[in-house]
């Protein structure tokens, strides 16, 4: 309480002009004005806002390349990065990498989600299923997935199924932990609850336990397609002749960084693009938790 | 609905109360045990409520009158003794549990047989007050009306007996007002058999054909209420039955000896 009433009077005006006939005397002694939200500073849309970090962070880059301060061995500069990103589309040869990654990570998560998926039912609706599956699975999701590569590459070979494989592994663990605690997690007195209106088994799972585990099984769903990038990375490692992978492995035997750049660039688009598919499925399926904001 | 036959149990050791052969009988009790671990929550029970009539159940916490409507509601098999039930019945919670996942209408109809009837759960809902929020998710509904939802669920299921497990706890106190009001019409309307377990003495009162006060895992007092209805919580009559019925909860002394062991 150290700062006079006279200067909360004045900070209101100051703050808001256009509300100067709200206010038009100095609160009296031992009163203050309150500022409703839309009169406080409000002259920069938050969205500029937020767009201006990242584009002062590649105005900095731009500026380190042209001085000299970082060289193109090191680190292209951004208009280098984007006039190579103009001739790779120009050739065709992103899009087509970008078509074979997409593939090979899509087709990963189909196969590890459907058995994450799958495994979960089991172990969450079933007595028997659970001490069969769950204890295996918590075992096994210990194991640091890229550390599987070389046996993959002993059972499956150097082609893509070792790649998808991989992928497949990586994409199980997440979806099976989040749909299991989904189902275990869902609310008690909600299944007693369908159980007193007539509810047989088959319909409890459907109109109470699968609805009740769908925002976990979405937030398995998310971490899955996240890791799946992540598997996709480590798995275009393994003598890739097509693909981001590929392109950045040729890359680098060339020292084009800007290449380099330009596929680091596109894994980051292409699991942006991903989570707004996840979030979008949220948006429809979720729509009855009022509170969703879409985190 | 006003109950004709008078039978006053004076506490545990009275003879159990046993209807007449013809008599129709909504629900039937006989040597209900229940224990959790080495403690007998339900004692050596019995209990009997015709067809249409207006049960109030009053009870300490824990004494285990929500044990009872569990055991009546076919969620807690794990009891001794002979219990008939209605093979149709509804239960109504303290929470109204309907499911968030799905509109407010379509909770309504749930478990029913055949496909979702939207025309049944709009008449249910006219009924309780709340036609117009048949749309919505129930997460958007006040608890007055979540609550009158999860009525509108219990009747539409035209049961013999509803169990009402403190339905208005949870309500503020001008809602629970009109929500008691409701669940009088409602009974009146559908003539079913009502268990209402609650702690509020002045709700039990107003509501029931007879009051039951459970202690030491047995129905220790049947107080039958023979007002007529609708009733009005200012009368002597009221206040010495609410008396009485304080007295044998333990809470209030010196209104009445009635209740003296």
């Amino acid at each position: 309480m150290s700062v006079t009433d006279t200067d909360h009077g004045f900070q209101a005006h100051a703050s808001a002009p256009s509300r100067l006939d709200l206010y038009p005397a100095p609160a009296p002694a031992g009163l203050q004005h309150l500022t409703p939200a839309t009169a406080r500073g409000q002259r920069v849309p938050r969205w500029l806002r937020r767009t201006s970090g990242p584009v002062l962070l590649v105005l900095l880059w731009h500026l380190a390349s042209i001085s000299g301060v970082l060289p193109p061995e090191v680190l292209a500069g951004p208009s280098t990065v984007i006039g190579s990103a103009a001739s790779l589309l120009q050739t065709g040869e992103l899009q087509q990498a970008i078509v074979v990654s997409l593939a090979r990570a899509m087709s990963g998560l189909a196969i590890g989600g459907s058995v994450g998926i799958a495994l979960a039912l089991v172990a969450g609706l079933t007595r028997l299923g659970e001490d069969l599956v769950d204890a295996p699975m918590q075992m096994l999701r210990t194991v640091p997935n890229v550390a599987l590569i070389p046996l993959l590459i002993i059972w499956f070979g150097i082609g893509e199924a070792p790649k998808i494989a991989l992928i497949a592994l990586a994409t199980a663990f997440p979806l099976y932990l989040n749909v299991y605690a989904g189902i275990r997690g869902v609310d008690q007195s909600l299944i007693e609850a369908g159980r007193t209106l007539g509810l047989g088994r088959v319909g409890l799972v459907r109109h109470v336990v699968l609805p009740g585990a769908l925002p976990n099984a979405l937030v398995g769903l998310r971490y899955s397609l996240g890791i799946a990038w992540l598997a996709l990375v480590f798995g275009e490692q393994i003598n890739a002749t097509a693909g981001v992978g590929y392109l950045m492995a040729n890359a680098r035997e060339f020292f084009q960084t800007d290449v380099i750049v330009v596929c680091l660039v596109v894994y980051a688009l292409l699991g942006l693009l991903v989570d707004l598919i996840v979030r979008t499925l949220e948006r429809i399926f979720l729509a009855w938790r009022p509170s969703f904001t879409g985190t | 609905m006003a109950s004709q036959l008078h039978r006053n149990l004076t506490g545990p050791a009275a003879a159990p109360v046993v209807a007449p052969l013809s008599a129709p009988v909504a629900v039937e009790v006989r040597g209900l045990t229940r224990s959790f671990g080495p403690r007998r929550v339900i004692d050596d029970l019995d209990l009997t409520i015709r067809p249409g009539e207006f049960v109030a159940l009053l009870g300490a916490s824990g004494c285990g009158k929500s044990t009872l409507l569990r055991i009546l509601g076919d969620l807690d098999p794990d009891f001794d003794g002979a219990v008939t039930v209605p093979a149709r019945r509804a239960i109504a919670f303290q929470a109204p549990r309907l499911m968030p996942w799905k509109r407010v209408w379509h909770n309504v109809v749930l478990g029913l047989p055949g496909r979702p009837d939207r025309r049944r759960a709009d008449q249910a809902l006219a009924e309780v007050g709340i036609a117009h929020r048949a749309d919505v998710w129930p997460k958007v509904l006040s608890g007055g009306e979540a609550q009158r939802a999860a009525l509108a669920r219990a009747l539409v299921r035209e049961p013999d007996l509803l169990l009402l497990d403190e339905p208005f706890a949870a309500l503020d106190a001008l809602t629970r007002i009109k929500a008691q009001t409701l669940v009088a019409e409602l009974w009146q309307r559908h003539g079913c058999a009502v268990l209402l377990v609650t702690h509020d003495v002045e709700e039990a009162v107003l509501l029931a054909d007879r009051v039951l006060v459970m202690r030491d895992g047995v129905i220790a007092h049947h107080q039958n209420i023979t007002l007529p209805r609708p009733r009005d919580v200012a009368t002597p009559e009221f206040a010495r039955l609410r008396g009485v019925l304080l007295d044998w909860l333990g809470v209030h002394h010196g209104t009445s000896g009635a209740a003296a062991q």
